[in-house]
């Protein structure tokens, strides 16, 4: 059965997942389908993001369907003090689906409580942003050939970084191997290791980025934020240990691929983008096909 | 009827209950979670007594007050060794233990201040994931709420 939201990945049972995959993989063939003709999306962009934003608003383009919206918050009618329950309920009655992201954590799942038509979480503060998620799992599969039994790379900011949670709690349904490279700073919190403990799967912590990244299949790459540090010469010491290079891809596996949510700061260098095994603006471009898949699941246009 | 110096600590009821075993530095949150504050029955209230297991203990007696295990449970975040005794004609005719609910609603205060609940007017909902080390997963936000960050609300 279709869901009705996309709020939180752990929302998607493995079945919904690869239904949507599988609707990406037909939109990569034929993106310019005219499903949401007569439809109106929102995009309500309570804090700026003009990537997730701009897919977005290709996907819905590409579908043939109008948008309305805003592009942060003061330029809403949040900057007069309504609440979010208040703009969700007032622009349901004005779209056929909501498109939000929010600074505020849980504010997804509470506008799901309140909207007549589907909420799509595009991030919603630190906490999740599902269609990040299954264009990560489009893009790992469309490289790899299968999710299952994968070795998979963390490198980065792993404490503050939801795009690795999400990703992390997705993949732990097809027997990953989780391998975490990070400043003890930002090491991948207890919580999220227990959690693979609990499901059995193996998992290595590493602060050490040199030469052990030669089993990988994905290196999925994330910046490190000055801001996360309290300590302004830890942050100087750190932020040059945590940068790939393609001399460092030498040794690695064929099918091997580097991924990163974007936007790049420093920590791919520039001289991997012409190397073949970098692949982060494919996974920009595959995250307008994910979402067109998304769009029409929820709204039910696909049948399949 | 057996009375002891132990029991003359507290008077003793009639009829109702006594809830013992609450660790008395969380008296007054348990008062709060039964909302004791609003009923009419005599309560009487002992806290820092010696207790061998706990450290210092509280009791509350209540006379002629009977819970229902939904409304009695709720204090099981704070206090979950707490043990209730149904008092009936000075004799305790029922021993019953706390249990920590699998929901939790409208009780509890998310320990994340960026939470949409603690900005704006929603009510709470926590699944339990642990019960030994009390530990709440937030519906909304979906951290992780332990004791020591435990507000009630």
């Amino acid at each position: 059965m279709k869901k009705k939201h996309l709020v939180s990945i752990t929302d998607y049972s493995k079945e919904d997942i690869f239904k949507i995959l599988d609707l990406a993989a037909e939109f990569e063939k034929n993106p310019n389908q005219n499903l949401l003709n007569n439809k109106v999306i929102a995009t309500l962009f309570f804090e700026p993001s003009t990537r997730t934003r701009l897919s977005f608003e290709s996907a819905i383009s590409r579908l043939g369907g109008k948008f309305i919206g805003f592009t942060n918050a003061s330029s809403s009618s949040v900057s007069k003090g309504e609440s979010l329950k208040d703009t969700i309920m007032t622009v349901a009655n004005y779209s056929d689906m909501i498109i939000m992201r929010h600074p505020v954590e849980g504010s997804a799942r509470w506008a799901s409580e309140v909207s007549g038509v589907p909420i799509v979480n595009a991030g919603d503060g630190s906490n999740q942003h599902p269609t990040q998620t299954l264009l990560d799992l489009y893009s790992i599969r469309k490289t790899q050939g299968t999710l299952e039994n994968l070795n998979i790379y963390f490198v980065g900011d792993l404490k503050y970084g939801r795009t690795v949670h999400s990703l992390l709690q997705a993949m732990s349904m097809f027997n990953t191997t989780f391998n975490f490279i990070s400043p003890e700073e930002l090491k991948i919190p207890d919580e999220y290791k227990l959690f693979l403990d609990k499901k059995g799967l193996k998992y290595y912590e590493h602060r050490d980025f040199s030469e052990i990244i030669s089993h990988a299949d994905i290196i999925y790459m994330t910046r490190i934020q000055r801001e996360r540090f309290s300590d302004p010469m830890e942050y100087e010491k750190t932020k040059n240990s945590y940068v790939l290079k393609n001399e460092m891809l030498g040794n690695t596996k064929n099918n091997m691929k580097v991924l990163h949510p974007l936007p790049r700061v420093n920590e791919i260098d520039i001289d991997v983008d012409e190397n073949e095994k970098a692949y982060y603006f494919t996974q920009a471009l595959n995250g307008v096909y994910t979402r067109q898949a998304i769009i029409t699941y929820i709204l039910g246009l696909k049948n399949n | 009827m057996e009375i002891n110096d132990k029991k003359l600590q507290v008077s003793a009821i009639k009829n109702g209950t006594v809830i013992d075993h609450i660790p008395a530095n969380i008296l007054f949150k348990v008062i709060n979670i039964l909302r004791l504050d609003k009923i009419e029955n005599q309560i009487t209230f002992g806290s820092n007594f010696e207790s061998k297991k706990y450290g210092k203990k509280a009791i509350i007696k209540l006379s002629n007050v009977y819970f229902k295990d939904n409304d009695i449970n709720k204090i099981a975040l704070v206090a979950p060794k707490a043990k209730l005794n149904i008092i009936n004609n000075y004799k305790v005719t029922e021993k019953r233990d706390v249990q920590v609910p699998d929901t939790i609603i409208g009780i509890a205060k998310c320990g994340n201040p960026n939470c949409i609940t603690n900005k704006e007017k929603v009510t709470t909902k926590f699944t339990t994931i642990s019960k030994d080390n009390i530990a709440l997963k937030c519906h909304y936000c979906e951290k992780i709420t332990d004791l020591e960050h435990l507000d009630i609300l």
